[in-house]
């Protein structure tokens, strides 16, 4: 017998009832790939479009005419390699953080782990990042760029990139259930976000004296492994072990907030 | 007996108003920067209890056993949909606890989670994951499915040029299609047409008598009646009742529905026409129904008992006219019609008795004229519009459909065969 009581319940994480509703989760995130390029002419090459049109641009301001230095890579495939992840983190975060408001009828007539609603919205990224990343493959030897084993570093970088995202993602949705001000503030913090993040500049440019401050924000680390994985650079160890304990302690936290704040869903939205 | 659905204390509180609540970030700030400690508290849900609440639910306690189908009825807000909900894991009790003994889906609305720009065969996956199905099971029975819809035509159209009846049909059919151990259902019998919902029924006994147990919430007194072992009545979050289902329907309509009282003082009525003796003291309507009250069920018995007082000894003759609410007579009964009616000499008192073994009137509000005389043609006393009685639902085909207002002003239950024709008689000119 199952058995439900009121009051409080240890904020545990159902793994068995998890697993029980896979299938749920391919199909939300199936749902949300389908639906997004409805009724749009350009339908997937949106993903493409996105990520190639910024890249263009900042080659153009911050490459060209800023002189923004690019470790010694064509410029264009540096951003381009950290836009990439980013455009992901950055959608999934969004996606992810208006996903229970946007899903609030499911919340309110159907029972099933809530983490899945969120958790389909990151997924759901993964297509776009796949799509764009193919044109990152096209790209590369257009620059003379080598394709090395360390790209393959970018399965794992992935991973910790959804990770870090569904970390966000999961705190937002939960926060944007009681307090809708998330709408505004995201699409705001994400701009700045990536600002404060190597994504159109290296993190050799930062002086050495203030570099732990940049890697406090677990998307430095990522972005910059993503770097080395693409451009067959070195690793730099320290600053993805940083990111790698970061993220997994704020999928935790985060994780443990959701799953506080989760029983009254339903009330709330 | 083998309990499936245990239930114990059961309470759920709802807030009202925003006495508690910040929807905005900024106002929870502004609080916060006011009053730190109480506020922090207050998010962090430790605050006392708030004055302003509703309890939508309140020391509930029951218990179901397995293959079970239950009614659950009630006035809107009575907590119906609350109790189906904390069921259904969708909300959490704020006092007691309930156990399940197995698998649950609940069916709160038809067509959860469906989305217009996806095709019917989309959806279908898509509404089934939602409701707990497997995919390999969505699969196996998607054919079965797609035919109990009756949209065969359109699987792969998306779904905002389906119809609504056709939506509907597609969102029962792949609830239908659901096996848990316990279903809930809430009130989603009203869609569809009436072939449709007469399918859904069906579905459902299909379903109970598969040994599922079945949660039904429903306004539809005689679904209720047929489908139901029994019955659940809720009353301002509390369980008014438990029985089966006739008699806590019954209960139901009791509390709900009043016309007026039975019986009626006839001495002064302002109904009585002018130049009449007043012979006529009361008339009281007598049903089956426990409700009391001028409340008939369709197909109940009623009986019409009318008391006069005379100076002179008479020989009683009364007439009765049935009239609807818009004052046109359905049907007229006088026991001067009758051949062998015969009373053996005058009274100067007493009191006339009409039985009806049943009425075949439509639900509504109807009014009686009362026509009494002492000669077959000379009426002394009539009293237009004595009393009003309401005619209230009830299966009275056993089948859970009631009757429609529109086929008619009165329902019969006509007896029914098929002649089965032979092919011959049908005349095939070639047929030689």
């Amino acid at each position: 017998m199952l058995r439900v009581s009121a009051g409080r319940r240890p904020a545990t994480l159902e793994v068995r009832e998890l697993w029980a509703y896979r299938e749920l989760l391919y199909f939300l995130a199936w749902r949300d790939v389908k639906v997004r390029y409805k009724q749009t002419v350009l339908g997937a090459a949106w993903a493409i479009v996105q990520p190639v049109a910024t890249m263009v641009v900042f080659t153009l301001f911050f490459g060209k005419l800023a002189g923004i230095p690019a470790d010694g890579a064509p410029y264009p495939i540096f951003v381009y390699a950290g836009l990439l992840p980013w455009t992901f983190f950055a959608n999934a975060v969004t996606a992810s953080g208006d996903s229970l408001v946007a899903n609030s009828s499911l919340i309110t007539k159907v029972y099933f782990p809530r983490v899945l609603i969120p958790g389909a919205a990151v997924a759901a990224g993964l297509v776009d990042f796949a799509i764009s990343a193919a044109v990152l493959l096209i790209m590369m030897p257009l620059y003379a760029a080598p394709m090395t084993a360390r790209m393959l570093m970018a399965v794992p970088l992935l991973a910790l990139t959804a990770m870090a995202a569904l970390a966000f993602g999961m705190l937002i949705a939960a926060l944007n259930v009681r307090y809708r001000d998330a709408r505004y503030a995201v699409p705001f913090a994400i701009q700045l976000w990536m600002f404060l993040t190597p994504v159109i500049y290296p993190v050799s440019i930062v002086p050495s004296r203030w570099r732990w401050m940049l890697f406090l924000n677990p998307m430095s680390g990522l972005i910059q492994g993503y770097r080395s994985a693409l451009l067959g650079r070195a690793f730099d160890l320290a600053g993805l072990a940083a990111a790698a304990v970061i993220t997994v302690l704020m999928l935790a936290w985060s994780g443990f907030v959701f799953r506080r704040m989760e029983r009254s869903f339903a009330d709330v939205v | 007996m083998n309990a499936i659905i245990r239930v114990s204390d059961l309470g759920k509180r709802y807030r009202i108003g925003n006495a508690e609540r910040h929807r905005t970030l900024r106002e929870a700030l502004a609080a916060m920067a006011k009053a730190p400690a109480r506020t922090m508290a207050r998010l962090c849900g430790a605050a006392g209890a708030p004055t302003d609440h509703i309890w939508a639910l309140r020391g509930l306690e029951f218990e179901l056993s397995q293959g079970e189908v239950v009614g659950i009825i009630g006035r809107n807000g009575a907590g119906k949909s609350t109790l189906l909900k904390i069921l259904s894991r969708i909300t959490e009790p704020t006092t007691g606890w309930f156990e399940l003994g197995g698998r649950v889906s609940s069916l709160l609305e038809v067509g959860t989670g469906f989305h217009s720009e996806l095709s019917g065969r989309e959806n279908i996956y898509l509404n089934g994951a939602i409701l707990g199905m497997r995919r390999r099971e969505i699969e196996r029975k998607f054919d079965e499915i797609v035919a109990f819809a009756e949209v065969e035509k359109f699987v792969d159209t998306p779904l905002k040029h389906y119809s609504s009846g056709m939506q509907a049909r597609l969102a029962f059919a792949v609830a239908a299609h659901l096996e848990p151990d316990i279903l809930v259902v809430d009130e989603v019998l009203a869609v569809g047409d009436l072939g449709f919902q007469k399918k859904c029924l069906g579905k459902m006994e299909d379903v109970s008598r598969q040994g599922r147990t079945v949660l039904f919430v429903s306004h539809n007194m005689a679904a209720i009646e047929s489908l139901c072992k029994s019955c659940l009545l809720l009353s301002e979050g509390r369980l008014a009742a438990r029985g089966t289902p006739a008699e806590v329907v019954h209960r139901y309509i009791a509390s709900e529905i009043r016309v007026d009282s039975a019986s009626r003082s006839l001495i002064n009525h302002s109904g009585r026409e002018v130049n009449c003796v007043a012979l006529m003291q009361s008339v009281e309507i007598g049903s089956a129904d426990p409700a009391g009250g001028a409340t008939v069920r369709m197909g109940a018995p009623v009986s019409v008992r009318v008391a006069f007082r005379s100076d002179e000894p008479l020989h009683p003759y009364l007439g009765v006219v049935v009239k609807t609410a818009q004052g046109q007579n359905v049907l007229t009964v006088n026991n001067d019609f009758l051949p062998n009616f015969r009373l053996d000499h005058p009274v100067r008192w007493g009191t006339v008795v009409c039985d009806f073994d049943w009425m075949p009137l439509m639900p509504g509000t109807y009014s009686l004229d009362l026509y009494l005389g002492t000669n077959p043609y000379q009426d002394i006393d009539i009293i237009h519009d004595a009393i009003s009685f309401e005619v209230v639902p009830a299966d009275v085909f056993g089948t859970g459909k009631l009757p429609e207002a529109a086929w008619g002003m009165i329902f019969w239950p006509a007896r029914w065969r098929l002649e089965e024709g032979e092919e011959r008689a049908a005349g095939h000119p070639n047929g030689g």
